[in-house]
């Protein structure tokens, strides 16, 4: 029987879900003059979010609802960072919904719905769960591409997001019920303990290579990557970058429960059907690199040029999970989160550097920025050198664990390649630092960071966060690998 | 009792202080600054080295062998910076920080106006610190750190006056001829290290008879013995630095720096850091009769041939440094016979007395208002008597008269190559014997042309010169001398003797160069003055043989006016007496008389030209070939733009994927799946 107890574990969730709903009615009432108020009530709900998440986290994971949620050490982290980069990204978006007279209210309730759902999924001890967390995730994502109602290109990547998002959600549900058809359970550990258990592993098997489509699907790694760029581009810019990073965080939460949790991984001994998923996520993770680093080279659009991009970050996100040991686990969670907020920070700058009447979307658009902005450049900069992988910024150091993880794994080739693609990488986000500092604007064009302060601050901590941390990792790191040792 | 540490810091870093003071600061001290900062460091480390050698000699102060910083570490090898001070470093301590101390300030009044002031004694200090961490270095690393360290300090000395194309010139070919020498040194140190596990002198050296019998597998069937490639290898480091035929020929070009620099750098102290090595090597060098026979040969070679060009010679400058690549030669010999303090002693007498020649023929340069060519010269003597009398002292100890401190040092080489009986000995006995009467020959014409006969120079405006004017220098040197070239043998001024800075110098080495190598042959040479810094084999040991016949330094001399050598050196000092001071037509009667050996020396062999022609301008074909092949059409064409255009190309047809079309990407979808399924498929087949 669900008790009181339960309640209490699930209280973030909770508590976001009945503020959504304040928020929602609080919006139908308020004023059109007042909306603003809507803006700030959901940062701090965020905020609020992020607080009851470390504040109630239990010294060891606990269960509720027998087994169908875990709180545990990896939940916490991608919670916490769940809720804070949303919260950064309410920030960034007020300007650009404003000047575009996109509705506030759905926009902050159907992304704390989201987040809800993506709390859910990092949480998931069971089958069920999983696929309730994603579907309220994605649900919501479809409105969200969409709220941009008179836009063509808006429409029409919410249609594809929608059809393709069900076609992998159908075959997520086809694995599943494979997977319970063999192990007769929907409980992530009772699966694992018998995928270990048993010898005839055919059916399981079927089922993972579905599974892994719907997992594959999320994350956006190639073959399944095909919504990203579309999407990218079609979303407003504000719902894009929530798509961009915190979602990230999700996929890589739903990979590791499915994975790691259900269908065994390489720890221990007991390794179920590890071998068999790690080869396949070496697969993917070799076709994103070679898809999103190769076709980003000839983007024109800095939105397609940064959903390529996350295409290929995904590469790299799976080369630590290919490791299927902790110490993998926890390079990709690091480099999640530091994904995330380097992608926050590049849709963020897109964000401030567009006004009504301009989008910053063309790589073109930002020629000669170093004269007009220099200090948003500068941000700009740490953002593309963070993303490359230049060192001493956040993403070389997610980039080097996930490559010691592969190495690690006994998948010196994987590493490599890797390797390889990082270099062929540098070349587009070097153009991008190339046109802001060595180019002369165009004629007529006025790039300038115009978005209202908190957003113009938060973006640059955002930026210099990336320098930061890439002085002060290690806290993550050991935070990280602490998630993931018990 | 031992030394002390602190000391001994202070001599290597007082010069590195002054120099760092000179050079960062020079515009905010100024002239005065910069001279009094790099004197007062120079002085400081002259005086403690002279406490250092008082010490160990007279104090009964022990050896001091110690590691003071750990600068890294790489398995089993320690890289550290530590001092080894017996009495073989204290000696060349003392001998580099005196003439550097005289040299600087000699300076004070030879670079007066130059613009370039500060920057020169911050030079000349930092060569200081480098010679002193070479020659104080307890292990090969170190060695290795002060050899490259004097080697650009002596490139940025020699292009000094960095406007003149033929000082770039001389410094980059003083720069490239040492490379070859310095690579082979890099390799004879690899080569220990790799033997031996180890760059630390004294555990090299205690474990060196181990290295017999050990050899270098070159292909299947052929190996060469360890210790005769090591020593090889490190000779040729020597021949580099010190100036060996056929690495000999960026000394005389490196005339093209200021002249202290020459006193200095190439003559006195950093061509002999050769020299040096090979004597603080001894131990290893003992194991190979091999190698020795090469330093033999290499040697003498060096000492006849090159004498032979100093004859045709016409810049004062330039005759000097002919004479200076023969004397090393004449050491090299030592070397080979295994006479190491020979070697060693010829090394501290001749730095005094060359450095006595070179600062004397500073000295005439100034006086002749920069003209270096003797032809314009002659009758300088009544001009400038102190030059002319210390240029007569130094050239004959240089021409080994008896009683002058040249004399002692040759003469004990010439008859240890006699005594020696290793491979090459008569070769090098011939060689060293002949090389007496050409250096006598070379230093009595350089003396008579210059300073005596009649006058071949007009002053133009003839009005007497002042002192005040005394140091007009190179530092118009650009404008200046162009003057003086535009109309050969035409002064402004008459020529003046020069002032006190310049003058004192001159006096304070001609001291030495007369009394030194009396006072020091008996316990230097026969002695047991080096102890174990100094290692011979028994059967090597012709100094020890000679010994046996040394019966007092004033003996040695007195027997020295009825041996081979001084009549030599006595037949040259008449040629040169009846040819250059009397009947001035017999040498160019001589010259078109014997004109194909006149061309032969004047060319210098045609060696400069043989390389230019080999190594430069083949180097330059090579290098245009790589570029045009290997960079621009392979590294550039193909792989860089070709990869380049290999990725845009695949960029654009994978883009073409994207179609766009809802379709299309459901369908990559279940490809995708088909792809993962069918893997598996086939793999359980």
């Amino acid at each position: 029987m669900p008790s009181i107890n339960d309640i209490l574990i699930l209280l973030p969730e909770v508590y976001l879900v009945v503020a959504a709903c304040v928020l929602l009615l609080l919006d139908a009432y308020l004023k059109p003059g007042q909306k603003g108020a809507v803006h700030w009530l959901s940062i701090l709900v965020m905020l609020i979010g992020a607080y009851l998440v470390v504040s109630g986290q239990p010294a060891t994971p606990v269960t509720a609802f027998s087994g169908m949620f875990v709180r545990d050490g990896v939940a916490e982290v991608l919670k916490l960072f769940s809720l804070l980069i949303t919260a950064v990204i309410f920030v960034y978006a007020r300007p650009y919904l404003k000047e575009r007279a996109i509705p506030f209210g759905e926009f902050y309730t159907l992304t704390i719905f989201a987040t809800v759902g993506i709390m859910f999924l990092v949480s998931a001890g069971s089958l069920v769960t999983v696929y309730l967390g994603l579907e309220l995730l994605t649900l919501s994502s479809y409105a969200l591409v969409a709220l941009n109602r008179d836009s063509p290109l808006s429409s029409e990547a919410a249609i594809k997001y929608f059809v393709l998002g069900a076609l992998a959600s159908g075959m997520l549900l086809y694995g599943m019920s494979m997977v319970y058809g063999a192990t007769h359970s929907l409980d992530l550990h009772t699966i694992h303990a018998a995928i270990v258990g048993t010898e005839w592993k055919t059916l399981l098997l079927f089922g993972l290579v579905f599974m892994i489509v719907g997992i594959g699907f999320k994350l956006g790694a190639a073959p399944f990557h095909m919504w990203i760029p579309d999407v990218y581009q079609g979303s407003p810019t504000a719902v894009t970058v929530f798509i961009g990073s915190a979602q990230k965080l999700a996929a890589f939460g739903m990979a590791y429960r499915l994975l790691s949790t259900g269908m065994g991984d390489a720890a221990g001994g007991a390794t179920g059907l590890a071998p068999q998923w790690q080869l396949m996520l070496a697969v993917l993770a070799v076709l994103s690199l070679a898809i999103g680093n190769l076709v980003a080279i000839v983007q024109t659009n800095l939105k397609r040029l940064l959903a390529y991009s996350t295409i290929s970050h995904m590469g790299y996100l799976l080369l630590g999970l290919v490791n299927a040991g902790p110490e993998g686990y926890s390079a990709s969670m690091f480099y999640a989160v530091s994904y995330a907020l380097t992608s926050a920070a590049a849709f963020g700058m897109i964000l401030v550097l567009s006004r009504s009447g301009f989008e910053c979307e063309e790589i073109d658009d930002l020629r000669g920025l170093n004269q007009r902005s220099p200090w948003f450049a500068f941000l700009m900069l740490l953002v593309m050198f963070s993303l490359a992988g230049v060192p001493p910024l956040f993403g070389f150091f997610g980039k080097l664990l996930v490559l010691k993880a592969a190495v690690d794994a006994g998948m010196l080739w994987l590493a490599l390649v890797g390797a390889v693609f990082a270099i062929i990488g540098l070349y587009y986000y070097l153009r991008v630092v190339k046109v802001m500092y060595f180019d002369q604007p165009a004629e007529g064009t006025d790039v300038r960071a115009t978005a209202d302060a908190p957003a113009r601050w938060v973006l640059s901590i955002n930026a210099l966060a990336l320098l930061v941390l890439g002085f002060t990792w290690a806290p993550l790191l050991a935070w990280c690998q602490r998630a993931f040792a018990s | 009792m031992s030394l002390s540490l602190s000391i001994l810091l202070t001599i290597a870093l007082a010069p590195l202080v002054g120099s760092i003071l000179a050079g960062l600061f020079g515009k905010v001290i100024g002239r005065a600054g910069a001279h009094t900062a790099t004197l007062l460091g120079v002085a400081i480390a002259c005086g403690l080295s002279f406490y250092v050698l008082y010490q160990l000699v007279w104090g009964g102060a022990q050896n001091f062998n110690q590691d003071i910083y750990t600068w890294f570490q790489v398995g089993q090898y320690h890289a550290s910076v530590g001092f080894m001070v017996d009495r073989l470093t204290a000696m060349m301590m003392v001998v580099v920080t005196f003439v550097s101390l005289l040299v600087h300030l000699y300076t004070i009044g030879y670079m007066a106006d130059d613009p370039g002031y500060q920057r020169f004694f911050s030079y000349i200090s930092l060569f200081t610190f480098s010679m002193l961490m070479l020659v104080m270095s307890n292990n090969f690393m170190q060695l290795f750190f002060g050899w490259e360290a004097v080697g650009l300090v002596s490139y940025l000395l020699i292009g000094f006056w960095y406007k003149r194309p033929t000082a770039i010139f001389a410094n980059l070919k003083a720069f490239l001829v040492n490379r070859v020498g310095d690579f082979g040194f890099l390799l004879g140190i690899s080569a220990i290290l790799y033997f031996m596990g180890t760059l630390d002198y004294q555990t090299a050296f205690d474990h060196a008879p181990e290295l017999v019998g050990k050899t270098l597998q070159i292909t299947q069937n052929h190996a060469w013995d360890a210790a005769t490639v090591i020593g090889i290898l490190l000779f040729i480091g020597a021949m580099g630095k010190s100036a060996q035929v056929p690495l000999h020929v960026w000394l005389p070009d490196s005339m093209e720096g200021p002249t202290p620099i020459s006193a200095l750098i190439h003559a006195a102290t950093m061509v002999t850091a050769g020299i040096f090595m090979v004597a603080r090597m001894s131990p290893l060098f003992e194991l190979t009769d091999a190698a020795l026979s090469f330093i033999l040969v290499i040697g003498s070679t060096t000492a006849l041939f090159t004498g032979l060009i100093g004859i045709v010679q016409n810049d004062i400058k330039r005759v000097i440094a002919y004479s200076t690549l023969s004397q090393l030669g004449y050491m090299t010999v030592a070397l080979g016979v295994s006479a190491y303090s020979g070697a060693v002693f010829h090394l501290m007498t001749h730095a005094f007395f060359k450095a006595l020649l070179f600062l004397g023929a500073g000295s005439v340069i100034i006086g002749m208002h920069h003209e270096q060519d003797m032809r314009y010269m002659g009758g300088l003597r009544k001009y400038m008597p102190v030059t002319w009398i210390t240029m007569w002292i130094g050239s004959l100890a240089l021409a080994g008269t008896p009683f002058f401190s040249g004399f002692y040092s040759k003469d004990a080489i010439i008859e240890a190559v006699g005594e020696s009986h290793r491979w090459g000995a008569g070769y090098a006995y011939f060689c060293v014997l002949a090389g007496v009467f050409v250096t006598s020959l070379y230093s009595f014409r350089l003396l008579y042309m210059t300073f005596h006969g009649k006058e071949r120079f007009t002053v133009a405006h003839g009005h007497a010169h002042h002192g005040a004017h005394a140091s007009h220098d190179d530092a118009h040197g650009d404008t200046h001398k162009e003057d003086v070239h535009h109309e050969p043998g035409i002064l402004e001024h008459a020529p003046h003797e020069s002032p006190w800075v310049v003058t004192v110098p001159l006096v304070l080495l001609a001291i030495p160069s007369i009394l030194i190598g009396f006072f020091t042959v008996g316990p230097m040479l026969f002695g047991d003055w080096f102890g174990k810094a100094i290692h011979v084999n028994e059967a090597n040991n012709v100094l020890g043989e000679l010994a046996h016949e040394f019966h007092g330094a004033l003996n040695m001399a007195f027997h020295g006016f009825t041996a081979a050598p001084f009549w030599l050196a006595f037949a040259g000092f008449a040629v040169a007496t009846y040819v250059y001071l009397f009947n001035p037509s017999v040498a160019d009667k001589a010259k078109s008389a014997l004109k194909p050996v006149y061309e032969l020396l004047n060319h210098k062999y045609w060696i400069d030209e043989l390389y230019f022609a080999v190594f430069a301008k083949g180097g330059v074909k090579l290098g245009e070939g790589l570029s045009k092949v290997g960079d621009a059409a392979i590294i550039d064409g193909a792989i860089v733009n070709g990869s380049a255009s290999l990725v845009q190309r695949i960029a654009s047809g994978t883009r073409r994927l994207q179609s766009g079309f809802l379709f299309h990407y459901a369908f990559a979808m279940i490809l995708g799946l088909i792809l993962l399924l069918g893997g598996y498929w086939l793999i359980g087949q």
